[in-house]
C-alpha cells in the first residue's frame, strides 16, 4: 500500500466521525503509518447526513484530502447514494445491509454487507453499530490492524463501555473474517 | 533566550491524535500559558474548548469574554498580571482585535493569538479555509508596528511553534500571531508531545530590583528586557501614548524616534535569530517556489511532479512569516531564474517576494479561498516558470 484514501459516511448520530478517528489513530498510533484525517464542517455537515475522510500512506500524506477514494463504508442510504459513484472499479463498497438499497449489485466494485445495526442491537443497543462496522472494515480491508483498532478505542470511546466496544468490534470482525473465508478461501486481498 | 524546561503539569507527552487547533492549546499549556480569555468563532473554537477543559487540571485560567474586543483587552491586563497569555480566533475576530493589538505592541505585552484562517473579506467562509490575513497580521493596527508571525503547515507544527511564539514573545515582549487555517486547524494527524524535560521555555522575566530603579522599558532595539508585574510594589504606568522609561507620556518628536525605532528594531534588527526558514534543493535550482502553512504541502506534491519532468525546482518554506525573509529571498533572486508563489488569497506574500526578487519573474498562485490548491496548477505555474 502506498496511498489508500478512505470515505466514512452515514448519518449524524451513528458515530462516523468517530469511525475515523479511531481508524485514523490505530494507524498514525499503533500501525506506524501517516494518516491525515478531514471532515466536512460546512452546513452539509449539520444536517443528517456525516462524512469522515482518511488519507493514509506508508509516506508523509501531504495532500490532506481525499481525491480518488479507494474505500467507501456507507451506513446509510443518503450516505450510499451520495458516494458510491465515487469508486473506481474494484473499489470497496461497505454498506450496512439492512439500511442502505442498493440501486445496482455493483459488478465493477468490491461489494461487502454487514447486518451492523441487527449485530449492535444484540449486543444491547445499536449506538454500537459503528464499532461493529469498523471491526467488519477491518477484517475485509486489510488497511488496519484490529490489534491496534483495539489499542485506540480507550480515550475514543467511554471508558465504561469500553469491553461492550470492543465486542462490538469483534462481532464485526468476525464476521467480516467468515465472509472473507467464503469469498476468497481465506486470502485477504 | 535564556530559557528552562516546561512545568510537568502543563505537558500531555506522548503520541496523540490530534487536530491542529488542539494542538494550539496543548503547545500554549506546555509553553507555560496559564491564561486564555477568547471568544469562540469557527473555526478556532475547538482550541478554546481544550483550553477550558484542560485549565482546571493544570491550574489555569480561562475566561469566555464579551467579544474580541474585550478577549484581547483580558490578555494585555493578564500579562502585566504576571501570566503567559493567549487567545484564538479567525479573521472577523481578528479585525476587532487589532486595535488593542497596537496597545500590546505599544506597550510591549507578550501574547500569542492564533488566527485560524477562513475565507473572507466579513464573515465570508465561516468554516473553509484561506490564508487571506497575511497582511492584516502584520499591517492591520494604525501606526508603525512590528509583530512576530509564524505559520503551522501541521497539526505538529501547531504545537511546536506555540511553544516557540510563547517563547519569543516573551523574550521580544511582543504579540506573535499565528497564522494557521481551517486545514491545518481541523485535520487530525499524529502529534507527538515531547516529555516536559526536552521542552524549552522562556520563563516570564519579572523586575525584582529596587523600587527606584524601576523602569518597565528599556528603548535599545534588543530584547531580554524584564516586565514588571502589577501587585508587585512598584509605581509605574502603561500607555498607549508615547512614553519614556518609566511609562509616562512624553509626547515629542524627539521620543517618538526612540520609541518606534525600538519596536521596529528589536524585531528587524533580530531577524537572523528569528526568522525560521525550511530549504529543499534550493541549490541549483532554476525555479524557487514559496509558499507557507497548508499550502507549502500541496506545493510539494506540484514539486515533486515537475522534478520528476528534469525542471530543477527548489522549495523554500516560511515557518516564520514576519519579520519576512527579505535578505533570503534577495540572496536567491541572482541564482534563478523565477519564484512561484502559491498561497490561498488574492496574492499578498507575494508582493513580499516581488519587492526583493531583483526584478526576477515572480509568478503568483493565487486563489480565492474555501479549497486548498490544485496541485496540478502550481504544477503548471513552475512549468511557466522556467519558459
Amino acid at each position: 500500500m502506498s496511498t489508500q484514501e478512505i470515505r466514512f459516511s452515514g448519518f449524524g448520530g451513528q458515530g462516523i466521525i468517530r469511525c475515523a478517528l479511531i481508524t485514523g489513530k490505530a494507524l498514525a498510533l499503533y500501525d506506524d503509518k501517516f494518516a491525515t484525517m478531514t471532515q466536512a464542517f460546512g452546513p452539509e455537515a449539520r444536517g443528517s447526513a456525516c462524512a469522515a475522510q482518511l488519507v493514509v500512506s506508508d509516506e508523509r500524506v501531504l495532500y490532506p484530502y481525499i481525491t480518488h477514494p479507494g474505500i467507501l463504508m456507507a451506513l446509510s442510504q443518503e450516505a450510499y447514494d451520495k458516494y458510491y459513484s465515487e469508486l473506481p472499479k474494484g473499489g470497496t463498497l461497505i454498506v450496512e445491509q439492512e439500511l442502505v438499497k442498493l440501486r445496482s449489485d455493483h459488478p465493477d466494485l468490491r461489494l461487502m454487507r454487514v447486518p451492523a445495526t441487527r449485530y449492535a442491537e444484540e449486543l444491547g443497543n445499536r449506538l454500537f453499530t459503528n464499532l461493529v462496522a469498523l471491526g467488519f472494515f477491518t477484517a475485509v480491508t486489510n488497511v488496519v490492524t484490529a490489534d491496534a483498532m483495539k489499542k485506540a478505542l480507550p480515550g475514543l470511546v467511554p471508558e465504561r463501555f469500553l469491553k461492550i466496544n470492543i465486542k462490538a468490534f469483534d462481532k464485526g470482525y468476525e464476521h467480516g473474517i467468515q465472509m472473507m473465508n467464503q469469498k476468497t478461501g481465506g486470502a485477504v486481498s | 533566550m535564556k530559557t528552562v524546561t516546561a512545568d510537568p503539569k502543563g505537558v500531555d507527552s506522548g503520541p496523540h491524535f490530534m487536530d491542529g487547533d488542539h494542538a494550539l492549546a496543548e503547545g500554549a499549556l506546555a509553553a507555560g500559558c496559564r491564561f486564555f480569555a477568547g471568544y469562540p468563532i469557527t473555526p478556532s473554537t475547538e482550541t478554546a474548548e481544550r483550553f477550558a477543559e484542560r485549565a482546571p487540571e493544570v491550574g489555569a485560567m480561562f475566561i469566555q469574554m464579551e467579544d474580541e474586543l474585550a478577549s484581547i483587552a483580558a490578555l494585555i491586563g493578564g500579562a502585566w498580571g504576571g501570566q503567559k497569555c493567549m487567545t484564538v480566533t479567525c479573521g472577523p475576530g481578528f479585525s476587532l482585535m487589532t486595535e488593542n493589538l497596537g496597545l500590546a505592541c505599544m506597550t510591549e505585552t507578550p501574547m500569542v493569538i492564533a488566527n485560524v484562517q477562513r475565507g473572507g473579506p466579513s464573515t465570508g467562509l465561516p468554516t473553509l479555509t484561506a490564508q487571506q490575513d497575511m497582511m492584516q497580521a502584520r499591517y492591520g493596527p494604525h501606526g508603525d508596528n512590528m509583530i512576530i508571525a509564524l505559520c503551522p503547515d501541521s497539526p505538529q507544527e501547531c504545537f511546536d511553534l506555540t511553544v516557540e511564539a510563547f517563547n519569543l514573545s516573551e523574550f521580544y515582549r511582543v504579540p506573535v500571531i499565528i497564522l494557521t487555517d481551517e486545514t491545518v486547524g481541523h485535520m487530525h494527524e499524529k502529534v507527538v508531545i515531547p516529555p516536559a524535560d526536552q521542552i524549552k521555555v522562556v520563563p516570564r522575566n519579572n523586575y525584582n530590583g529596587p523600587k527606584e530603579d524601576c523602569r518597565p522599558y528599556k528603548f535599545d532595539s534588543q530584547g531580554g528586557h524584564p516586565m514588571v508585574r502589577a501587585g508587585d510594589g512598584y509605581n509605574f504606568h502603561i500607555t498607549g501614548l508615547t512614553h519614556n522609561e518609566k511609562g509616562y507620556p512624553a509626547m515629542t518628536a524627539e521620543q517618538s524616534k526612540v520609541v518606534v525605532t525600538h519596536l521596529m528594531e528589536k524585531i528587524n534588527g533580530n531577524a537572523d535569530k528569528i526568522i525560521r526558514l525550511d530549504e529543499d534543493q534550493i541549490d541549483g535550482a532554476d525555479v524557487v517556489v514559496v509558499s507557507y502553512g497548508i499550502t507549502s504541502r500541496i506545493a510539494v506534491k506540484a514539486i515533486q511532479d515537475a522534478r520528476k519532468e528534469g525542471i530543477k525546482v527548489g522549495s523554500l518554506r516560511l515557518i516564520t512569516i514576519w519579520p519576512f525573509c527579505e535578505k533570503r529571498i534577495r540572496e536567491l533572486a541572482p541564482k534563478v531564474k523565477a519564484f512561484v508563489v502559491p498561497e490561498i488569497n488574492y496574492g499578498q506574500m507575494v508582493k513580499e517576494v516581488e519587492r526583493c526578487a531583483g526584478g526576477r519573474k515572480v509568478i503568483s498562485v493565487n486563489h480565492c479561498g474555501g479549497a486548498v490548491h490544485d496541485p496540478q496548477v502550481i504544477l503548471d505555474a513552475i512549468r511557466k516558470a522556467i519558459q
